[in-house]
C-alpha cells in the first residue's frame, strides 16, 4: 500500500522508474560461456533462454514479478515472502533483477550439481544477511515463510509456534557445538550423515 | 508480461532443493516422467498455411487442443505436420495466445466465427486479454441481443401454435398481446382504435360552437356539445363501455394481475373511463359540476391509449424517461436564469405607473416570452433600464437555450456512456476475481483429489479408483509433486475449507473430554492408522471432488496464468491478509497442550456425534476409533504420532 499511496502522489516518478526497467536490457553473455559456466548441454541452454526470453522480453526479472510468478504455484497460501529469499538467493551480484546467468547457473546447481554444491545453495538460502552463519532469527523468518505458504486450511491445524518448534529440531540436529548459530561446515557435515536428507537430493534432477 | 507457468515450473521444482534440509520425513518421489525429447520444431498446417513453432511454445497451456495429446488426432503421418481444416486467419490469433500468453480479438472478423474458433482449440473466452476483452464482450452482447429479437420477432410474426392446453385466459392475453395472431384480436384491436379515434373526435368536436336554429333570435353561440347533449353522450356511453370492457377483459386475462395492474398503460385506461363514472354519480350540482367539468379533461388521455397501437410512441415515452436527469438540468439552469431577470425586470419596472411587471412571479412569464424569442408583447418594458435589461434577457435567452442544449445533450450522453462502462468493468472485475477464486480453488481441489487417489490407492479399493482418478496431465503430476513435497517438509497437510472449519469448529467443542481417548490411542502402530479409513465416505468426498474439479478442469491452467496479468493486483495483499488472520484464530479457548489431543479424537465428518465416537474409540478397535477421525490419506499420520505420544503423557 505503501508504494501505491506513493504512486497517487507522485505518478510520473513511478511511471519513469518502471520505464526505466523496461528500456533497460540485458543481453546475456555468449553460449559458449554460458556453457562453460554451467553444466547444461547447449540444447538446454538454448531451450531455456527461449523460455526466459517469452517469459521477460528486457531479459531481466525484478523482485515483484518474481514473486508474482511464484506465488501461482501456491495457490492457498502466501508465498511471497519465500520468494523473496529465493529471489536474494538467485540474484548473485545483488542488483535487484535476476538476468539470464543468475537463473541459469542457479538453476545449474540445484540441477546438475555435486551434493555439496546443492548443500551450499541451501545453506546461501538460509543465510539471509550472507555472513556465513544461519542464527535463529534467519531461520525462523525462512521457516515462517515456508509456514506461510501452506495456507490456512490445513491439517493438522496450523499452531503458531510451528516454525518455532521445526527451528528448535533443526537447531538441535545441526548446531554441533550449541553455539547458537550453524556455520557452512556443520551443515554440510551434518546433512551428509542424515539419510533422509541424502536420498532425497537426487529427486530434483530429471526436472529439466 | 505474461507469465507461462508451466515455463516456470521446472524452476520452481527446482527451488524446492532449499526446502530438502528441513523436511522431516522422506519427500516423495517425483512422478515418472517420460523421457523429453530436446526441443523440436512442429509444423501446424491450417488450410494449408503453415505455421511452425516449438513444441514449448504449444506446451505451456496443458489445457488446450494444442497443447495436450489432442492433437495427436489431427497428425498426419506422411507429411509430418499436424492438420487442421479450419480458418488460418483466425488460427494466427490462437497461436499468438500461446507465444505471448495475451488472446487478442480480431476487429474484422464476426465474433460468433472467433468464438468457435476458441471453442475448437479449447481456449476460454475469458482468455480474451484486457486490451481487447471490453470490445469483445461488447460485441457479444450486441450480438446476442440482435439474436434475441430476431427470435422474439419470428415467433410473434409466425404466430406461437396454439398449444393444446392453453386455457381461456392465456389465448385471450396471446390475443392482446399479439393481434396478428387470429383474425378476432385483429379486428378487436381496429374497433377498439376506432372507437379511441370516435371518442377524441368527439371530445374535440364538442367545443366547437355550433350555429342554432334561426328560430332562436338572437343566434346564440352555443358549443355543439350543448346543442346535441344526447347524442354527444350516448357516443360518450358507447366509448365508455368498450373501454371499460376491454379493461376488465385485459384485467382478466392479465398473468399477472398485480403487475398488470401497475402498469402504465392500465393506469391511463382507468384514468380514460373514470371520469365518466365519476360523472354519473355527481348530481348535476351547480358548485359540483365545475370539479366535474375538469374531470373531463382528463378524458384527453384517452389518447394515450394510442400507445398501445403504435409502437413509436412508445420509443418516445422511453426516449424521454431515460433522458430524464439531463432535462432536468436543463430545466434547472434555466430556472435559475429566468428568477434572476424577472428580478431584474421587477425592480427596473417598479418605478413606472400603471406597469405589468406587477411582481416577480409576474415577471416570470416576460422572461420567459422574451428569452425562448416568443415576444407575445402583452408585457413590454417601458423604462430606460427596462429596456435594457429586456434586451439583454433576449440575447441572453438565445444563448442560454440554443448553445448549451447540444453541449448538454453530447457531454451527458458521453458521461452517461462512461458510467456504464465504469459500473461494466466492475461487473467485469468482479466476475474475473470470481474466475481466480475458483481458479485457485480448482487447483487445490485438483491437489486434494489426488490426494484421495493415492488414499484409495493404498487402501486398494480398486472400482472407485477407476471411478475417481482423473488422468492428469504432467505439468499436473509435477505441480502436486512440488506441493506435496511442501507437505513433508512442513508436517502439514493441505485441506479444503470445508474441513478446516470442521476441525476448528470440533477443536473448540472437543476440549477437555477428549484426555482419556487419546491416551487409549498411545499404544497404536503406525500400520492400522492406515487402512481404517472409511472408503465409503472416501468415495463419496472423492465424487464431490471429482465433479468439482471436472467443472474447472479446462480453465484451471489458463487461469492461473491470468492472475499474472494482474500485476499491481490486490490478490497479494488478500492472501496476506489472510494470514494475519491465522494468528489471530489461534487464540482459540483451549490451550494448546489439549489442542493437538482434542484433534486425534475428532469425530469424523458430518455424521458422527461426539457421543459416537466415545464408546468406539476405548473399545478394541482402539485404534480404529482414533484413526476414523484423521483424513483417510496415509501421509500425515507417522508424523503426528510422535507428537501425540509425546503430549498424552502429561
Amino acid at each position: 500500500t505503501c508504494s501505491t499511496l506513493l504512486g497517487l502522489c507522485a505518478p510520473p516518478d513511478t511511471s519513469d522508474s518502471e520505464l526505466e526497467l523496461s528500456m533497460v536490457r540485458h543481453q546475456p553473455e555468449g553460449l559458449e560461456q554460458l556453457q562453460a559456466q554451467t553444466k547444461f548441454t547447449k540444447m538446454e541452454l538454448q531451450s531455456l533462454y527461449r523460455g526466459f526470453k517469452n517469459e521477460c522480453p528486457s531479459g531481466l526479472v525484478d523482485e515483484d514479478t518474481f514473486k508474482l510468478i511464484y506465488a501461482q504455484f501456491f495457490p492457498q497460501g502466501d508465498a511471497t515472502t519465500y520468494a523473496h529469499f529465493l529471489f536474494n538467493a538467485f540474484d548473485a551480484d545483488g542488483n535487484g533483477a535476476i538476468c539470464f546467468e543468475d537463473f541459469v547457473v542457479g538453476l545449474s546447481i540445484l540441477l546438475r550439481g555435486t551434493v555439496q554444491e546443492k548443500l551450499k545453495w541451501a545453506f546461501n538460502l538460509y543465510d539471509i544477511n550472507k555472513d556465513g552463519y544461519i542464527t535463529k532469527e534467519e531461520m525462523l523468518a525462512i521457516m515462517k515463510s515456508i509456514y506461510d505458504m501452506m495456507g490456512r486450511h490445513t491439517y493438522p491445524l496450523l499452531r503458531e509456534d510451528a516454525p518455532l518448534e521445526h527451528v528448535e529440531r533443526f537447531f538441535q540436529k545441526m548446531d554441533r557445538n550449541q553455539d547458537g548459530v550453524v556455520t557452512i561446515d556443520e551443515f554440510l557435515e551434518t546433512c551428509q550423515k542424515d539419510e533422509n536428507i541424502m536420498s532425497s537430493m537426487q529427486l530434483f534432477e530429471n526436472v529439466i | 508480461m505474461a507469465a507461462g507457468v508451466a515455463t516456470w515450473l521446472p524452476f520452481a521444482r527446482a527451488a524446492a532443493v532449499g526446502w530438502l534440509p528441513l523436511a522431516q520425513q522422506p519427500l516423495p518421489p517425483a512422478p515418472g516422467v517420460k523421457a523429453s525429447r530436446g526441443d523440436e520444431v512442429l509444423v501446424v498446417n491450417v488450410s494449408g498455411r503453415r505455421f511452425e513453432t516449438w513444441k514449448n511454445t504449444l506446451d505451456r497451456y496443458p489445457d488446450t487442443l494444442l497443447g495436450s495429446s489432442e492433437k495427436e488426432f489431427f497428425y498426419d503421418a506422411d507429411s509430418g505436420e499436424y492438420f487442421f481444416d479450419r480458418d488460418p486467419d483466425m488460427f494466427r490469433h490462437v497461436l499468438n495466445f500461446y507465444r505471448t500468453g495475451r488472446l487478442h480479438c480480431p476487429r474484422q472478423e464476426c465474433i460468433q466465427a472467433f468464438d468457435e474458433e476458441l471453442a475448437f482449440y479449447g481456449l476460454v473466452p475469458e482468455l480474451v486479454g484486457d486490451c481487447c476483452l471490453e470490445e469483445y464482450r461488447d460485441r457479444k452482447k450486441e450480438n446476442a441481443e440482435r439474436l434475441a429479437e430476431d427470435e422474439e420477432a419470428e415467433q410473434a410474426a409466425e404466430g406461437p401454435a396454439l398449444r393444446a392446453g392453453s386455457s381461456l385466459r392465456q389465448r385471450l392475453w396471446r390475443a392482446f398481446e399479439n393481434p396478428h395472431t387470429s383474425t378476432a384480436a385483429l379486428v378487436f384491436y381496429y374497433v377498439t382504435g376506432f372507437f379511441i379515434a370516435v371518442s377524441v373526435i368527439a371530445n374535440v368536436v364538442e367545443t366547437i360552437p355550433c350555429r342554432g336554429p334561426t328560430l332562436l333570435s338572437p343566434p346564440r353561440e352555443h358549443s355543439c356539445g350543448e346543442r346535441f347533449p344526447t347524442a354527444f353522450f350516448c357516443m360518450d356511453t358507447a366509448c365508455v363501455l368498450i373501454f371499460t370492457g376491454e379493461y376488465l377483459l385485459r384485467l382478466f386475462a392479465a398473468p399477472s394481475r398485480c403487475r398488470f395492474l401497475r402498469s402504465v398503460m392500465s393506469l391511463i385506461d382507468v384514468v380514460a373511463i373514470l371520469p365518466y363514472y365519476i360523472g354519473l354519480f355527481v348530481p348535476k350540482n351547480e358548485d359540483v359540476s365545475g370539479a366535474f367539468v375538469t374531470l373531463r379533461v382528463f378524458r384527453v388521455f384517452r389518447i394515450f391509449k394510442f400507445s398501445r397501437h403504435s409502437q413509436g410512441l412508445r420509443i418516445l415515452g422511453y426516449t424521454l424517461k431515460s433522458c430524464a436527469s439531463e432535462l432536468g438540468f436543463l430545466l434547472f439552469s434555466l430556472t435559475m436564469a429566468i428568477i434572476i431577470f424577472a428580478t431584474v425586470m421587477f425592480y427596473a419596472e417598479k418605478g413606472t405607473k400603471k406597469t405589468n411587471f406587477t411582481s416577480i412571479p409576474a415577471a416570470f412569464w416576460y422572461t420567459i416570452v422574451t428569452m425562448t424569442t416568443l415576444g407575445y408583447g402583452d408585457m413590454v418594458p417601458s423604462t430606460i433600464a427596462g429596456k435594457i435589461f429586456g434586451s439583454i434577457c433576449s440575447l441572453s435567452g438565445v444563448l442560454v437555450i440554443a448553445l448549451p442544449v447540444p453541449v448538454i445533450v453530447s457531454n451527458f450522453s458521453r458521461i452517461y456512456h462512461q458510467n456504464q462502462r465504469a459500473d461494466k468493468r466492475r461487473a467485469q472485475q468482479k466476475v474475473r476475481l470470481a474466475r481466480i477464486r475458483l481458479a485457485k480453488s480448482g487447483t487445490t481441489n485438483a491437489f486434494l483429489q489426488y490426494k484421495q487417489n493415492r488414499g484409495l490407492e493404498d487402501s486398494g479399493s480398486g472400482e472407485e479408483q477407476a471411478l475417481c482418478v482423473r488422468n492428469r496431465s504432467a505439468f499436473e503430476k509435477q505441480h502436486h509433486h512440488l506441493l506435496h513435497c511442501l507437505e513433508k517438509t512442513t508436517c502439514h497437510e493441505f485441506t479444503d475449507e470445508l474441513t478446516f472449519n470442521e476441525a476448528l469448529g470440533a477443536v473448540s467443542l472437543g476440549g477437555r473430554t477428549s484426555r482419556s481417548t487419546s491416551v487409549s490411542s498411545q499404544p497404536v502402530g503406525p500400520g492400522s492408522l492406515l487402512s481404517s479409513c472409511c472408503p465409503r465416505r472416501a468415495k463419496r468426498r472423492a465424487i464431490r471432488l471429482a465433479n468439482s474439479t471436472a467443472s474447472v478442469s479446462r480453465g484451471s491452467m489458463q487461469e492461473l496464468d491470468t492472475l499474472a496479468g494482474l500485476r499491481r493486483s490486490p490478490v497479494p495483499q488478500s492472501r496476506s491478509s489472510l494470514n494475519a488472520k491465522l494468528h489471530d484464530n489461534l487464540d482459540l479457548n483451549c490451550d494448546s497442550r489439549d489442542f493437538v489431543a482434542a484433534i486425534i479424537s475428532i469425530p469424523t465428518p458430518p455424521a458422527n456425534t461426539p457421543d459416537e465416537s466415545q464408546p468406539s474409540s476405548p473399545g478394541g478397535g482402539g485404534g480404529g476409533g482414533a484413526s476414523s477421525t484423521l483424513r483417510n490419506s496415509s501421509l500425515g499420520t507417522p508424523c503426528l504420532l510422535p507428537e501425540t505420544v509425546k503430549i498424552s503423557s502429561l
